[in-house]
């Protein structure tokens, strides 16, 4: 990197930290520049790598199909004149619809099913059968359609002090790699900008 | 439920959805055509079908009674929490999260939150904050306060700059919600639906705010972050619930009755497995994959 964009790089980094203490003017134009960047470098990216390779292109190369998600794309700017916008919840529902018919499958079989699977055939460890226990129990806390009352009061709170344990260990697993950005962007300013530590 | 409230043009859906399926059946290419069924497929076709009909013979029972769904308390805490930014004089600021679009079960399911949240704020006068990094979501945001709005007799409350799409970059979302939430001071914030590494930064703001956060999602890596720093948090499926509870839809309502009869059918399987498993008989364990 240039000195001149190393120095960019501390001060916008600078002022994005200077939220630490509270908003200011130095946070605001940081989180506006921030904003308008990645607003225009997303439009680019839309338009080289979707809207012109696949819309643009095959329509003028003849492919017909290409009308549909065009039509469908086209409807979405009809909310702009209030008594058609209804109209924009037509590509809404079919969007909706065509993300859930996608991925209802994959989800079933690789958060349902195969857990299933693997969950069945490790019971003769001890870790397997800690698992089955955990899966059932957590499961049955899920269970909305009557009170936690009765047997499903002590199976719920098994499943509570499983969550508790997972939630514990993804918090100080999470917390750690923070902790690593942390380290990156301090090593990034005593060493790549103030020289101060060897890079 | 964003299609089936306010003014929908006159289009039957069903010869928009036959036409979508003529296209459907006509554009795929021959090869395509000839592998139709994919047979080591048939263990996920079995399960949407159990699963569909569980949901559907629900929904169907579900017509004209309210199936009982357990109270949640981040559910219940939903109207302190907008009577107190209406007492403050604060509005109210509710986010999706970064992690999901419109097609996500969790971004569904917080609209359905979000309808009755903006009910609830029109009938106080409080105006809701929507900072979004979809525009699709945005847009389906914008109709379902506005249509909640229009149900709690207060259309005038609407404002479209305060629902608005910001930036898809996700740390350019979390500056620019930081920045609205420093300036707006919420009195309550939701963060309901999906949110990956946004989720503590978001949730610390707006307890630095003084806002009463409820927070509710399906990432579990996040849901640590929303128990420690949140007020209230609904966790993991209970977000789906918290949408049949509160807008009492019998739809819903069925769906999350249909949802807890697979639970009961998904652990007997497991319990039926594991017994064949230890006697050797591996049938469930190998269809599973």
């Amino acid at each position: 990197m240039s000195d001149i964009g190393i120095w960019i790089t501390a001060l916008a980094t600078l002022a994005i930290y200077s939220f630490l203490y509270r908003d200011n003017p130095f946070y605001k134009a940081a989180e506006y520049l921030l904003i308008g960047l990645t607003v225009g470098y997303s439009l680019v990216i839309s338009v080289k790598t979707v809207l012109w390779p696949g819309l643009v292109l095959p329509l003028l190369g003849g492919d017909t199909a290409k009308i549909i998600p065009l039509v469908l794309g086209g409807l979405m700017f009809i909310r702009l004149v209030p008594k058609l916008g209804g109209w924009s919840r037509i590509p809404l529902a079919v969007y909706v619809g065509a993300g859930a018919g996608v991925s209802i499958p994959a989800m079933l079989k690789a958060r349902v099913l195969q857990q299933m699977g693997a969950t069945m055939s490790n019971v003769t460890t001890i870790s397997g059968v800690i698992m089955l226990v955990g899966v059932i129990t957590t499961i049955l806390y899920f269970y909305f359609s009557r009170e936690q009352k009765g047997l499903l009061q002590p199976v719920a709170k098994i499943g509570t002090y499983y969550m508790m344990i997972f939630f514990g260990a993804t918090f100080g697993y999470t917390v750690m790699s923070r902790v690593s950005l942390l380290i990156g962007r301090m090593e990034f300013l005593l060493g790549d900008w103030l020289r101060l530590i060897a890079r | 439920m964003i299609l089936r409230h306010g003014k929908m043009p006159q289009v039957s859906s069903v010869p928009f959805a036959l036409l979508l399926i003529f296209f459907a059946l006509i554009l795929p290419s021959e090869a395509a055509a000839a592998d139709w069924y994919a047979a080591e497929r048939t263990p996920e076709l079995a399960a949407v079908i159990i699963c569909a009909a569980a949901v559907l013979v629900s929904v169907y029972l579900a017509r004209g009674r309210r199936f009982y769904v357990r109270p949640l308390p981040g559910v219940q805490a939903i109207d302190d929490a907008l009577g107190r930014a209406t007492e403050m004089g604060a509005p109210v600021m509710y986010l999706t999260g970064w992690g999901g679009d419109l097609a996500r079960p969790t971004t569904m399911a917080s609209l359905t939150i979000l309808s009755h949240v903006a009910r609830r704020t029109a009938a106080f006068g409080t105006p809701i904050l929507f900072p979004s990094h979809d525009p699709v979501v945005a847009s389906a945001a914008q109709d379902t306060i506005q249509q909640g709005y229009a149900a709690g007799k207060r259309p005038e409350l609407y404002n479209s700059s305060d629902v608005a799409f910001v930036t898809q970059s996700q740390l350019g979302y979390a500056a620019a919600v930081d920045g609205i939430m420093s300036r707006r001071k919420p009195g309550a914030v939701f963060l309901l639906g999906s949110f990956e590494g946004e989720a503590l930064i978001l949730a610390e703001t707006a307890h630095n705010v003084g806002a009463v956060q409820i927070s509710g999602t399906d990432s579990t890596i996040q849901l640590s972050f929303f128990l420690v720093a949140c007020d209230y948090t609904l966790i993991g499926e209970e977000l789906f619930a918290a949408s049949g509870y509160l807008s009492g839809d019998p739809l819903i309502l069925g769906a999350v009755r249909g949802q807890d009869i697979l639970k009961i059918i998904i652990v007997a399987v497991l319990l039926i497995g594991t017994v064949l498993g230890l006697l050797q008989i591996h049938v469930f364990a190998e269809w599973f994959g």
